[in-house]
């Protein structure tokens, strides 16, 4: 193993699946001359030329259609959104046809197409830029949407991203692109799977399944409700949908007790997708309501004082798992 | 000509029946277009059409029972009864659908040829729309991208007159369409639509250059559609005048008038005709006799299975 930053490992994804399959390309904003809004594409078109790293006009709706056209004609395309909330205006192309041409046609036309960029809040860029996307999105059939929280999880699901024949969502933390994380060493090919959840911390006195951003927030109060003698067991979905239940449930059974803490919205959207499954999976074993921790319901602030209130804090974190622990 | 005309009444009638069900919009008017365009295109090139798309389908060569099957809702339909009116794929025939959205295509028309020259094919696509289409944020995208690229697509207005039942000057602060190609750096044309002979040589031209690696041409044809924009419209927001007018223009009534002045006995016309009541008659009976959609296809093609990518 070897560190990397989030943004390093994506890089390394594309880079590695674009030097095996030629059709296969990277198309949006920013992404080559530029070397990416966020750096995440820096060096690949020098790699691969202006044929296969393409930059755009500012015309999402015009670029997504444009790779869905062409992954509906055998091509492979990664679509960067230069951030998710740009990718409301092609929400319809998204929707309307990635996610319904497949059984529309009935299973004669595929779309093996990943759009990727940063999403969630990043520091006081207000309210049109702050969205946590996933609930969009996660509605759908006919996608799936991918929200790895580590270095070493970006990659390897990128990876399989890019090798599905489905549309992929692939939600990137802005705020994580230069988080630090091991990551397999140079010409140790990893691909995780796509609908897997996975175990970042073992504990047993309260499940807290978790991803993007709060999952950082989640591990520094794990470790706080430690020291108090709470062992929390952290559980990262990574995959939103499909969603993989098997772990959590399991671990409800152990720990009886369940947090959810995310940073979208509370009213649907994963998190309550989670909780509905839950309480139906793990019913008997429930020993206190399921809780979530989520941002909270209003359009992202500006001041740095109520971004920090709006977003899962630590101390939110800890309060409920005290109280689904009848802990004081 | 006359299969997508009897297949279009023939549609009208069962879905008064009640045979067909949801949104219908009938081609009858139209019909030069989409033969004069299948006539021109080779069976590799790329072609996409809105949700009254089944003559276009029909012209590529989709056979009528298939495109029957489908608005009956049946298992033997071109898209196994999962698309429906709106929906016709044919993949074989690379007609890549019948699109619900207005302008939601255009750009994935962009995508087929992007793809073309990206792997360097031979390959031109044609996308279909209506004058409603100009207006929404769609059709300016693709037409950015497609003019910036050069892509070989040939965007192909067919001004029917009419954004369901909003008159083009009423949506419109341009008269003649075509120019806005320019806006793109693209090549305009605009011409009757009645034809099928004046069509094909536009259409022609059009493709050619595209295939040629002119880049694209925004085509306007003039058309007019004899039916209102979907069964539900009875279509009183014209004249029966102007309706009765440019009946006079009907393209099937224009190439039979041709035909007989070159001579052609009437009797073959009339025996095309019979031929093409029959196998339309035998749609409906193919169509009627199928059996229905099937739930593990609608279950099982949500997602494209994850085999040798």
């Amino acid at each position: 193993m070897r560190e990397l930053r989030y943004r390093e490992a994506l890089r390394e994804a594309m880079l590695e699946e674009m030097e095996r399959d030629e059709r296969i390309f990277l198309m949006g904003e920013e992404v080559g001359h530029y070397q990416g809004a966020y750096k995440v594409s820096e060096g690949l078109l020098d790699k691969f030329g202006e044929r296969r790293v393409i930059d755009t006009p500012i015309a999402e709706a015009g670029f997504a259609g444009v790779g869905i056209g062409a992954a509906m004609a055998g091509l492979r395309p990664i679509i960067e959104f230069m951030t998710w909330n740009f990718s409301f205006v092609a929400f319809d192309q998204i929707i309307s046809n990635a996610a319904k041409v497949h059984q529309m046609s009935a299973g004669a036309i595929q779309v093996p197409i990943v759009f990727r960029g940063p999403n969630g809040a990043a520091k006081q860029v207000a309210s049109q830029h702050s969205h946590s996307s996933a609930p969009f999105y996660t509605h759908i059939p006919g996608l799936y949407v991918i929200q790895p929280s580590t270095p070493r999880d970006a990659k390897g699901l990128l990876k399989s991203a890019i090798r599905s024949n489905n549309p992929i969502i692939f939600l990137e933390g802005e705020t994580l692109y230069g988080v630090k994380g091991e990551v397999p060493d140079e010409g140790v090919e990893e691909l995780i799977p796509i609908g897997q959840s996975r175990l970042a911390r073992p504990g047993t006195d309260c499940t807290i399944v978790t991803w993007g951003r709060p999952y950082y927030t989640v591990l520094a109060a794990a470790e706080k409700l430690g020291a108090e003698g709470i062992e929390c067991e952290v559980i990262d979905p990574r995959t939103l949908r499909p969603l993989d239940t098997a772990l959590m449930v399991q671990s409800v059974k152990k720990t009886n007790r369940c947090v959810v803490v995310h940073e979208h919205w509370p009213y649907g959207g994963p998190g309550a997708e989670i909780v509905d499954r839950l309480q139906r999976e793990a019913f008997d074993y429930l020993d206190a309501p399921l809780e979530r921790v989520t941002g909270l319901d209003v359009p992202m602030p500006y001041a740095l004082n109520l971004e920090d209130q709006v977003l899962p804090t630590e101390e939110r974190v800890i309060d409920a798992v005290k109280r689904v622990s009848y802990a004081k | 000509m006359m299969v997508i005309r009897r297949f279009e009444e023939e549609a009208a009638r069962n879905y008064a029946k009640g045979k067909i069900g949801g949104f219908l919009h009938l081609y009858i008017g139209q019909e030069a277009i989409a033969v004069a365009a299948a006539e021109v295109l080779e069976n590799r090139d790329y072609v996409f059409q809105t949700y009254r798309d089944h003559g276009t389908a029909l012209a590529r060569g989709m056979s009528a029972n298939a495109a029957m099957a489908e608005l009956f809702g049946k298992d033997t339909g071109c898209s196994r009864g999962l698309g429906g009116s709106m929906h016709f794929f044919d993949v074989e025939r690379n007609f890549l659908g019948g699109w619900g959205i207005v302008g939601g295509h255009l750009a994935l028309a962009a995508g087929t040829a992007f793809k073309s020259k990206y792997m360097g094919e031979d390959r031109v696509t044609a996308c279909f729309f209506g004058d409603g289409s100009t207006n929404i944020g769609g059709f300016h995208e693709a037409m950015s991208l497609a003019g910036l690229w050069k892509l070989p697509v040939v965007f192909i207005c067919e001004n029917n007159q009419y954004a369901m039942g909003t008159p083009l000057e009423r949506t419109s602060p341009l008269k003649d369409l075509s120019i806005k190609g320019e806006g793109y750096g693209m090549v305009g044309d605009r011409f009757e639509g009645h034809d099928v002979e004046v069509v094909q040589k536009h259409v022609a031209e059009a493709v050619d250059r595209a295939r040629t690696g002119g880049g694209p041409t925004f085509v306007e044809i003039l058309t007019y559609r004899f039916r209102g924009h979907s069964m539900s419209d009875p279509a009183k927001y014209r004249s029966r005048t102007e309706l009765e007018q440019k009946k006079q223009q009907d393209p099937i009534v224009v190439v039979r008038e041709r035909l007989l002045g070159l001579d052609v006995d009437e009797n073959t016309l009339d025996d095309i005709d019979l031929e093409v009541d029959e196998e339309i008659d035998a749609a409906v009976r193919f169509a009627d006799e199928s059996a229905p959609a099937r739930q593990d296809v609608m279950m099982s093609t949500v997602l494209a299975p994850e085999t040798d990518s």
